[in-house]
């Protein structure tokens, strides 16, 4: 049985701290490692980062709609914005020497390296992030037997 | 949690002390008003005890690369202390590790600036 959680929240600071949070709460109570937890919720963290501040540019007009859907062995997280969209095709690699220095940059990289898929869509305004994260429950088990 | 930073001067070298989360908005603003200071004073060995910082994003990751080259640039050295093994995964994958000093042991990493 999946369980969807919507909430749309303004573009600030304080939307970037509660979706973390929540995302860390769902993680939990799906079943996620301690690590698993902190990777999703720093994910979630990135991408409503760059929806709050890429996307919305703060503008207190423009939502951010976070949606958390919890199942069996998945975690889906879509962060949607109102923005200008971003094409992530085009987004430079801060691993490349010319870029490993720079201040910014890094968000779309760890969001990457922390879930298991990430889809971008480009809707027109705005930009829609789909995060998703595979709970292997079977590993889960084994390691609570030990 | 709230960043927090405090400093304390062993020989000619500035510890940084580090707290709580260095993320976008306030824990950025805290490192780097900081090292801004420290700089205006002619503090130019710095060490950032990262031992109590729990949590870092990448905006905090770009903010002690900005922090090392900022220092760099003036002439200076900018180490880091004690990482939690959450912050030394995000410098790793992110390749930063080679990037930056990194010492677990504060006596030896005073003596080790120039």
């Amino acid at each position: 049985m999946t369980k969807r959680v919507s909430y749309t929240l303004a573009s600030t600071l304080e939307s970037v701290n509660r979706a973390e949070s929540i995302a860390a709460e769902t993680a939990a109570r799906v079943g996620f490692s301690e690590d698993d937890q902190s990777n999703i919720a720093m994910a979630v963290r990135e991408a409503t980062v760059n929806a709050v501040l890429h996307g919305n540019a703060y503008d207190p007009d423009k939502k951010v709609f976070v949606v958390y859907e919890s199942s069996m062995d998945a975690l889906v997280i879509t962060i949607t914005d109102q923005g200008r969209g971003l094409d992530p095709l085009h987004v430079p690699d801060p691993l490349a020497p010319e870029n490993l220095m720079k201040g910014s940059g890094r968000g779309i990289f760890l969001i990457r390296a922390f879930m298991d898929e990430v889809k971008f869509r480009n809707i027109q305004p705005g930009t829609e992030i789909t995060l998703i994260k595979h709970l292997d429950r079977k590993a889960g088990n084994e390691e609570e037997s030990q | 949690m709230t960043m927090k930073a405090s400093s304390r001067q062993v020989n000619s070298v500035t510890i940084v002390d580090m707290s709580g989360r260095i993320t976008l908005g306030e824990g950025s603003v805290v490192l780097r008003d900081t090292i801004r200071d420290l700089l205006s004073k002619g503090d130019k060995k710095i060490l950032l005890n990262l031992g109590n910082v729990t949590y870092i994003d990448s905006s905090g990751i770009g903010e002690l690369v900005s922090a090392f080259t900022s220092v760099r640039n003036q002439g200076g050295e900018l180490k880091l202390l004690n990482l939690t093994k959450k912050v030394h995964d995000l410098l790793q994958i992110t390749k930063l590790y080679t990037v930056f000093d990194i010492r677990d042991d504060e006596t030896a990493a005073i003596g080790s600036f120039k």
